[in-house]
């Protein structure tokens, strides 16, 4: 398996670009929430060049709709959700400065490329651990588009949120990688 | 005839959703830790490790194993004999549904209408109820919170009659190799044949409530989900995509029977949050 590094947001380019496919990264500090609606109305923002209702400048964005927090708890259960449905809105984004998706899934080439030329990386998180995941999330905060529910852009606290770099900079993919290793058929 | 409050479906119902979405059935959690014992890929055991890790915490700390607490889908069979009364049944349903998901702190992820402006219900309903009337006086309530990762990546085909066993067998695998990474592997595969479009799909629907341990009764099926099964994990998907021999827990074939031109398939794809409960009232 890859190593592990930990990391801190918001990032540079350069710490991106150290990050390869495989790598086990814990990420601590902020990261915003983004699904399919919010997507869209944040890339119809750009393209009316108006302000955003976040930096987005070396940032992460998590796809993911939390469930309700239950008093008592810091978040609600929060794994990914399949990254391809955000694949047209994802190219704005990376111009924005976004640095890091963290999703499940399969991504388009013209995300791919994207990432390359932005200096970009896909996270990949585990699908359905969304309990466990949860425990790395300590405060969740609402920051855009609160009428869309669990769909509303959340800013999360985390610490040692678990990913691993599915796509790094540099367009290596491991979900290229590593099932072909496998396969018997 | 017996009589049945439907007060009391509304609680059943509550309860099961409840139940579905905080604790992963026992033959599901067995697998998983078979699957990881056996697991090649050392990135497919430390993915197993946290799915099963995480269904313990879900479980113990009644809370939902996956954030996509699902569409609520209900199987209803219901005895002839029994007269609902003290309220109207769909709506003790709907009603159940409703308090499950607001006192559960589940997540609400119906819209009301598909196309334009795509509004949340903002309580999970309606439930898509499907309904058997059946001898007896006894309700038999199946419930399933059926993750969109997984059903996204579901399909239909009307195969023709000439591509028998083996047509139906490429058309599964290659729908679970098109899925790849997309419905959060290990999956359950489900399989209706036969029927026509939509009783091929309710088939294979329904089963997803059935045991990932437990096959088809019908001997010459059960061969058929073995070997699908066998072929799908030499894909090497593995657990979330990252590689391995663990693709799916199973594959499960309901068939029905159908008309002298045609062989429909459907494939319901879901994922290892295989979530079902039932109870007999
Ligand atoms: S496919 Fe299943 S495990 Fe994956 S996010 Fe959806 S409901 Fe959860």
């Amino acid at each position: 398996m890859g190593k592990i590094i930990k990391i801190k947001t918001p990032v540079t380019t350069e710490t991106i670009r150290e990050l390869k496919a495989g790598d086990n990264v814990l990420i601590s500090g902020v990261i915003y929430t983004g699904r399919d609606a919010a997507h869209k109305r944040l890339v119809d923002l750009i393209e009316a060049k108006e302000e955003l209702p976040v930096d987005f400048d070396g940032q992460f964005i998590y796809y993911v709709g939390p469930t309700p927090v239950k008093p008592g708890d810091a978040s609600g259960a929060a794994g990914p959700t399949t990254s391809y449905r955000m694949d047209p809105y994802t190219v704005p984004l990376l111009e924005e400065g976004i640095k890091g998706m963290i999703g499940k899934g399969l991504r388009s080439n013209e995300v791919i490329e994207a990432m390359k030329k932005n200096g970009a990386v896909y996270f990949g998180a585990v699908g359905g651990a969304a309990a466990l995941i949860a425990k790395s999330i300590k405060k969740v905060e609402v920051v855009a588009y609160a009428d869309l529910g669990a769909e509303a852009i959340h800013r999360f606290y985390v610490e040692d949120f678990p990913v691993i770099v599915i796509i790094d900079s540099e367009g290596n993919n491991l979900y290229e990688i590593e099932p072909p290793k496998y396969r018997a058929i | 005839m017996r009589e049945v409050k439907a007060e009391q479906i509304k609680e059943t119902i509550k309860d099961l959703f409840l139940k579905a979405n905080f604790e992963i059935g026992s033959d599901v959690l067995e697998m998983l830790k078979e699957r990881k014992e056996k697991e090649k890929s050392e990135i497919g055991q430390a993915v197993l490790s946290q799915i099963i890790e995480n269904d313990i915490i879900a479980s113990n700390e009644k809370i939902a194993m996956c954030q996509d607490t699902g569409y609520a889908v209900v199987f209803v069979e219901l005895g002839q004999e029994v007269a609902i009364v003290d309220g109207d049944f769909n709506e003790a349903i709907n009603q159940g549904v409703r308090e499950a998901y607001d006192e559960g702190y589940l997540r609400k992820s119906v819209v009301e209408e598909p196309l334009f402006e795509r509004k949340n219900t903002k309580d999970n309903t309606p439930a898509i109820v499907h309904l058997d009337i059946v001898p007896g006086d006894k309700i038999k309530i199946a419930v399933t919170p059926k993750g969109f990762g997984s059903e996204n990546m579901s399909a239909l085909k009307m195969l023709k009659p000439a591509d028998g066993i083996q047509g139906v067998h490429d058309f599964v695998v290659e729908t679970v190799e098109k899925a790849g990474p997309n419905p959060c592997p290990p999956i359950v595969v489900g399989v209706g044949i036969g029927g026509t479009v939509e009783k091929a799909a309710l088939i294979a629907k329904k089963c997803l409530l059935r045991a990932v341990d437990v096959h088809n009764s019908d001997e010459r099926y059960a061969r058929l989900e073995r070997a699908m099964l066998e072929d799908i994990n030499k894909l090497g998907i593995g657990p979330a995509g990252l590689g391995g021999i663990t693709t799916a827990l199973s594959v499960n074939i309901e068939f029905a029977p159908t008309h002298i031109a045609g062989l429909p398939v459907v494939v319901n794809i879901c994922c290892h949050a295989a979530r079902h409960a039932e109870a007999i009232i």
